[in-house]
């Protein structure tokens, strides 16, 4: 929490494929960084960011860190709010299966296992970001 | 109202932070206060003092140290995004055992909490990227 005790809600909108630009995995830097804040966090995959969370990668081919387990650790971070543009899912041929599945355990449930992911499409996303304070574009 | 500012590309290569000076100016010709400006991404190479742009160009990060030195404004860069970049500072680079540094007066090496912190504090964070 910051000194004051302000809490915002930050929102972080991944637009690019994982690989190809350092965009995804600095984006996910600042996300693990503001968590440690205590600030009410949520991620938005949209575009090419939703390859960002393709189950199965291998990257030995193009000698780049394989960072895609860091997004299954969100949750142990209290980052339980993802959002997944489903046109974007769409247009690239893909559905919620070829996602890797993101969860957190709810306290007040015997912490229970819940899926952190929410499939919503653009209007909706419109008016989640509406409601933000701070939305970070990657 | 105070704003915090994100640069997350480079100079020359890209408009961003030449766009970023210019809505500085303007927010702070009409008496708005800068909370912080933080350097991201390949936004952290605005900050070295060895870039030499043709004399007839303009000098980015020159722009943004005589900026910052009239109006006190807080120039980050983020140490990660900046360590992977080869910027330095004398501190940083003799923890990594190298021979120079390179960043420019004015501007200085931080964590990304800085960021986080600026998105707390300001009215406003504005984002010039890509």
């Amino acid at each position: 929490m910051s000194e004051d005790g302000v809490v915002k809600k930050f929102m972080y909108v991944n637009r690019k494929s994982p690989y190809g630009t350092i965009y995804a995995l600095e984006s996910l830097e600042v996300v693990l960084i503001t968590a440690a804040f205590d600030q009410d966090v949520s991620l938005t995959f949209t575009d090419d960011g939703v390859y960002q969370l393709m189950k199965g990668q291998q990257t030995e081919g193009i000698g780049m860190k394989n960072f895609s387990s860091t997004y299954s650790a969100l949750g142990d971070y209290e980052i339980n709010k993802i959002f997944i543009d489903k046109e974007s899912l769409e247009e690239r041929g893909l559905s919620l299966s070829d996602l890797q599945e993101l969860v957190w355990e709810d306290e007040d449930e015997d912490y229970a296992e819940k899926s952190s992911i929410n499939l919503v499409s653009r209007a909706e996303l419109s008016e989640i970001m509406n409601n933000q304070d701070v939305v970070l574009s990657f | 109202m105070k704003l915090g500012i994100l640069i997350n590309e480079g100079p020359y290569q890209h408009q961003a932070s030449d766009t970023a000076l210019q809505y500085v100016k303007a927010a702070l010709k009409k008496g708005h206060e800068i909370y912080r400006v933080f350097f991201y991404n390949d936004g952290v190479n605005n900050a070295t003092r060895l870039a030499t742009p043709p004399q007839d160009d303009r000098n980015i990060t020159k722009e943004w140290a005589s900026l910052a030195k009239d109006h006190g404004i807080d120039l980050v860069v983020c140490v990660a995004a900046a360590q992977r970049r080869g910027i330095l500072d004398k501190g940083e680079a003799e923890r990594n055992g190298k021979d120079s540094d390179n960043i420019e007066d004015g501007f200085r090496i931080s964590g990304l909490g800085q960021l986080v912190e600026a998105g707390i504090q300001a009215d406003r964070l504005i984002t010039f990227g890509d």
